[in-house]
């Protein structure tokens, strides 16, 4: 029974972190398993979000405040593609990612820009940012709500891309993107979909990731987008729900981690702290190294076949 | 036509590598600000900024040996980085600055000391409080009390008016402010009373570390980290219902921590330099200044609370004043002869330097968080004897 307390609570923020991470992963498969490329940019229009919102509650009310955050982000994500990546359509591919880093250096420099640097208190949401009790630990409602949110935006989309017209067309872009251009698919509206789908949920887990953990700096777009990007590739990219398994393991072994020393000196396996906490990211990157090194696709990536 | 445009593009940037130096009828005093303006410190190294800012908008100009000088602040951001730290410092001794005042953040002046050093000018740290940045650089000074005095005024204080008995520690990984604070908190209070934990950089939850704090049935929760990372763990010490007060050093004598704290249910104490309301003359002139000037109250974080790093940054500028008449030049060699000699009767106490560079100073301000008000409430003056 103890041993359930002291570990509990780890691994319920472990399942919440992991829920943010999935909805940051599956913007980076979906342009990925489409334009092979990996958007560096998604990380900081996750963070641009945040900072939208700050600045729009503070003059509007919350129930306008959240989908309008929603819309301009999604905007912002279809302007990128429009601005940054259609053009390079036909350049080399390592072209259209150099141009997505220097994408998301111009959204950290304009937002450090705008902020000053300075942390921006992210506003709080009521109902979703209360406090409240399960099984004998206080945490926020989010927490709870988040991986929830999460599976059912992850079912909707699976649904969308096995049962719609324009998923159809995704699947067929993913498997040969000049095979469906010459079958009569209108490559750049599947394209714009699919970078609108990924920036909704990112917008979607900035709110949540936001209200759970309020500080909004310029950088804040950065860590959890290496880490979703790590989940992304853990559960094999281009596969929607191996990025979302990626996540959620990524979420709670971090989590664990962390408390790993707590853990064990409370339940009297060790009697002295060994600062395992340090080593939470290192964990993250050393994983990201180990799959890549046994398994080059993921968990569940497909086995890529080079056409000749 | 495109020969043309670039042709025209690189001379514009020519241009502007030429700068254009306004005339003037004085002749003009540089007075280096290395300060972090981004970054984790940024909210701080801003608030120390305004303190000067202040002090020059009072005393423009200084008499040096009978001619009357306009003082020019010359800012560069290190961006609370321990590697561009040294880059923003060439760039004030490029500049040409007589003497340099900051920064806020021990790190970044201990990364900046050896370039200080190499170029002769002397610097005088304003708030960085760990040994390290005096000790073995003979061009650094500073008018702040040290992390040792501090920590161990943080611990006697969980243990005598906190009635603490065993104390959480948290630090960032590879900072050298709270790793070194935390270190002679710890000392203070007893290693086997200690929990010590260190999270890496671009951390955003805390919460593990506020449910490991609870799990280890801890009484006390140490955390002197920057200001950045203090408002989240507030926020989920909320949520998490923490149940145990928290202590921090001066970095969170900000109204970031005030902000944060405001309407939540979490105890904070933390030691400081100075007090609002200790000097009332002072407190209205700053704060009506402050009021007048959009940009400094956006960098204040938007109101007139009064930062302690603020009140030390303005006594920094009128130390270097002091510095400088003293000197009777402007050359960097004759200001580091004469600045170990220089005391000033400054706003937060009187300063001057013993022989290692650091200030004489031997009282700290405890404050506690008035969570209702969103204000500091003054508790006690500690001294360590």
């Amino acid at each position: 029974m103890n041993v359930l307390k002291t570990t509990l609570p780890y691994i319920i923020s472990g399942i919440s972190v992991g829920g943010q991470y999935a909805l940051i992963a599956i913007g980076y498969t979906m342009v990925y398993g489409i334009l092979r490329l990996i958007n560096f940019a998604h990380g900081d229009v996750f963070m641009v979000a945040g900072l939208m919102m700050v600045y729009l509650a503070a003059s509007l009310p919350l129930y306008l405040a959240i989908p309008l955050v929603i819309l301009l982000t999604v905007l912002l994500g279809f302007t990128i593609e429009r601005v940054a990546y259609k053009p390079l359509r036909t350049a080399p591919r390592m072209s259209v990612m150099i141009s997505a880093i220097g994408v998301s250096y111009l959204l950290q420099n304009l937002a450090l820009y705008i902020t000053g640097g300075l942390n921006k208190n992210y506003p709080q949401i009521p109902w979703i940012s209360d406090r409240i009790s399960i099984f004998g630990m206080e945490t926020s409602r989010v927490t709870v709500i988040t991986p929830f949110l999460t599976i059912i935006l992850v079912v909707v989309l699976v649904q969308l891309i096995n049962h719609t017209k324009i998923g159809m067309a995704m699947r067929a872009v993913s498997r040969d993107f000049e095979t469906s251009q010459l079958m009569g698919i209108q490559i750049n509206r599947v394209i714009s979909a699919t970078f609108i789908i990924g920036t909704f949920l990112a917008a979607v887990g900035s709110i949540l990731f936001f209200t759970n953990y309020p500080g909004v700096v310029p950088t804040s777009g950065a860590m959890p987008g290496l880490k979703a990007f790590v989940a992304a590739v853990f559960g094999g990219i281009g596969s929607i729900p191996g990025a979302v398994i990626g996540a959620f393991i990524i979420g709670v072994a971090e989590s664990v981690i962390k408390g790993l020393d707590t853990i064990l000196v409370v339940n009297g396996v060790i009697s002295e702290q060994i600062g395992l906490a340090t080593f939470s990211d290192a964990f993250t990157f050393v994983l990201l190294i180990i799959i890549l090194v046994f398994k080059p696709t993921g968990l569940f990536g497909e086995k890529s076949t080079d056409k000749v | 036509m495109k020969k043309v445009l670039s042709l025209a593009l690189a001379l514009m940037m020519l241009f502007s590598l030429c700068s254009f130096s306004a005339y003037a009828d004085n002749p003009v005093v540089k007075i280096g600000v290395f300060e972090p303006q981004s970054g984790d410190n940024g909210a701080g190294g801003k608030q120390e900024i305004l303190g000067m800012q202040y002090a020059k908008h009072l005393t423009p100009t200084v008499e040096i040996d009978g001619t009357t000088y306009d003082v020019e602040l010359v800012y560069a951001d290190n961006a609370s980085s321990n590697d561009k730290a040294p880059t923003a410092a060439q760039t004030l001794i490029s500049n040409g600055v007589s003497l340099v005042l900051g920064s806020y953040g021990s790190g970044v002046s201990i990364a900046a000391s050896d370039t200080f050093d190499a170029a002769g000018v002397p610097a005088i740290g304003v708030t960085c409080t760990n040994p390290q940045v005096t000790a073995g650089c003979d061009v650094y000074f500073r008018i702040c009390f040290l992390d040792p005095f501090q920590g161990t005024v943080l611990a006697n204080f969980a243990k005598n008016e906190l009635n603490a008995t065993k104390a959480y520690c948290l630090a960032k990984q590879g900072d050298d402010y709270s790793g070194g604070l935390c270190n002679y908190f710890i000392e203070a209070f007893g290693k086997d009373n200690c929990v010590y934990e260190q999270f890496p950089e671009g951390t955003s939850d805390y919460s593990t570390y506020i449910t490991n704090a609870q799990n280890q049935g801890c009484n006390v929760f140490f955390s002197p980290v920057s200001t950045e990372a203090a408002a989240q763990i507030i926020a989920k010490a909320d949520t998490q219902a923490l149940g145990m007060p928290i202590l921090a050093g001066d970095t969170w004598d900000s109204n970031v921590i005030l902000q944060a704290a405001k309407g939540t249910n979490v105890k904070i104490c933390v030691t400081t330099f100075y007090q609002e309301g200790a000097n009332a003359d002072f407190d209205a002139g700053i704060k009506a200044w402050i009021n007048s000037d959009a940009t400094a109250k956006a960098n204040n974080g938007g109101n007139d609370e009064l930062a302690a790093v603020t009140v030390m940054g303005y006594d920094a500028y009128y130390m270097a004043l002091e510095a400088l008449k003293a000197a009777g030049s402007t050359d960097p060699e004759k200001v580091l002869e004469v600045l170990p000699s220089v005391s000033y009767e400054g706003v937060t106490g009187k300063i001057a330097f013993d022989d290692i560079g650091d200030a004489l100073r031997d009282s700290a301000f405890v404050k506690e968080c008035n969570t209702e008000t969103g204000v500091w409430d003054f508790v006690s003056v500690a001294t360590v004897g």
